[in-house]
């Protein structure tokens, strides 16, 4: 437990509080966000402990997770509570300070797929859903996962092949030149 | 009278029958939508932590395209994109730093005019149970429908229900002469894009939804929400392989059962887009002729 020994115990509280405005110093463990978070099963830590580990300036632990990475966004955990903490907030701060730390993350494949989604919109302003899953697969070199689902979607009409693009593609490209990584660094 | 639309990129190709029913209906009662000339996406869920300025201006942007417009009031959809609007609308009328900073990436002002409204809240709101009923031709007799929402109601910028225990959609079923029925799993999540990145997670939560509706024996399950649909129709093929379960219930927009309600044709709603067909429980209910 060195961690506990840290000069300054509250750094990755602080951290997290600074860009997110969320205090996860305030949480009891009352436990109430894993018992309805919907992933919770496959977590590698349970939301609680997120919490925990936040309040006892374990950020190792933290950034390298996988949980960050699973999490649904739901929102159950936040809504639930009793502290009134964001915890799905608090979720994704720890997901941009683990990008922002470059070491190895606990899923690489949401990031790649969430990264190729944004793709996707600089050079459209739209996301081309068919392009978008089949660049991912092609990313993990696995081009035929989900093709059974190919024939009937196409069949249904639910497969744009050309997608769309926008007008004003170069606004969107200024935007995304203008726009910095966090609002608060 | 004319309002304002925000599709959403769902809604030109997997989703396209959310939009065509909701074009569909609300023509049916005399309102038309006038889309963001140009819109852009949201940004959805993985510009939040990728990229957080961007996260806000894309929506920004689509304000400032609906204001331009001349457009008051926005339906959107999908309930993502309803959140990101919403939700950058109110922060900017919060923040004057934060408009400053979005005006100035996007190279262009928001007034703050634009009234963002999801589907439900504008039926509810804005036509009125009474309009709507009005509208309809034939009752959605004896059709057991489960009302499913997602996180739809905990998104930021989004107070149109209660949290945890929505009831907008069943008032909507009940209105139209179907039977609403009570259940566990309105507000569970379907997995939302883990479906692409963690299938097997999706699966199980698809799979535990999917079980709750048959214990109640649903004929069908309503939705609001184009990812929501998707993946609790276009997985059940993959559960029946994992789980040995054959569920066979079809997912509906909400608008399709109000298009129904309406009369209006299968196709025109986009009902045969659907993986899991509902045209034998339709005609089994007396609700579409053989």
């Amino acid at each position: 437990m060195s961690y506990l020994n840290s000069q300054d115990i509250h750094q990755f509280r602080n951290r997290i509080l600074s860009i997110s405005g969320e205090d996860a110093s305030k949480c009891i463990q009352c436990g109430k966000c894993t018992a309805g978070c919907p992933i919770s099963p496959e977590m590698d830590v349970q939301p609680n402990q997120i919490l925990r580990l936040i309040q006892v300036n374990d950020p190792d632990t933290l950034l390298r997770c996988s949980t960050i990475w699973i999490c649904a966004s739901c929102q159950t955990c936040s809504v639930r509570c009793p502290e009134e903490i964001d915890i799905a907030k608090i979720m994704d701060s720890i997901r941009k300070l683990a990008l922002e730390a470059k070491g190895p993350l606990g899923e690489e494949n949401v990031v790649k797929f969430d990264e190729i989604f944004l793709d996707s919109i600089r050079k459209r302003g739209r996301v081309h859903e068919l392009e978008l899953v089949m660049k991912y697969n092609l990313a993990l070199r696995r081009p035929f996962k989900d093709a059974q689902l190919g024939p009937v979607m196409f069949a249904r009409g639910k497969l744009g092949f050309l997608g769309h693009k926008i007008k004003e593609l170069g606004k969107i490209k200024e935007i995304f030149q203008n726009s910095k990584r966090l609002l608060k660094p | 009278m004319q309002v304002g639309y925000y599709p959403g990129c769902s809604l030109e190709s997997s989703a396209k029958e959310f939009d065509l029913s909701i074009r569909a209906i609300l023509r049916e009662m005399k309102i038309s939508l006038k889309d963001i000339p140009d819109w852009n996406c949201c940004g959805a869920s993985p510009a939040h932590y990728l990229n957080e300025e961007l996260a806000m201006a894309l929506p920004y942007r689509n304000l400032v395209k609906a204001e331009e417009a001349g457009l008051d009031q926005v339906i959107s959809p999908c309930p993502a994109c309803y959140s990101h609007l919403k939700h950058v609308h109110e922060e900017v009328l919060k923040q004057t730093h934060l408009a400053d900073r979005l005006g100035a990436i996007v190279g262009k002002k928001y007034g703050g005019g634009i009234v963002s409204k999801h589907l439900l809240d504008f039926i509810k709101q804005d036509i009125g149970f009474d309009r709507l009923k009005s509208s309809l031709k034939a009752p959605l007799s004896r059709l057991k429908v489960v009302s499913y929402y997602g996180c739809l109601t905990r998104l930021p910028g989004v107070h149109i229900d209660d949290m945890e225990n929505p009831t907008l959609m069943d008032e909507v079923v009940n209105a139209m002469g179907g039977e609403a029925l009570e259940w566990s799993h309105k507000t569970e999540c379907c997995g939302a894009s883990l479906s692409v990145s963690r299938t097997e997670i999706a699966l199980r939560l698809v799979n535990s939804i999917l079980e709750a509706a048959q214990d109640k024996s649903a004929d069908c399950i309503a939705v609001v929400c184009p990812l929501c649909q998707s993946n609790l129709d276009t997985r059940q093929g993959d559960i029946h392989k994992h789980y040995g379960k054959n569920y066979g219930i079809p997912i509906l927009y909400l608008s399709q059962l109000i298009g129904l309600a309406q009369k209006l044709d299968y196709s025109q709603l986009g009902l045969d887009r659907l993986v899991i067909p509902p045209k034998n429980l339709l005609i089994e209910k007396g609700i579409l002729e053989k």
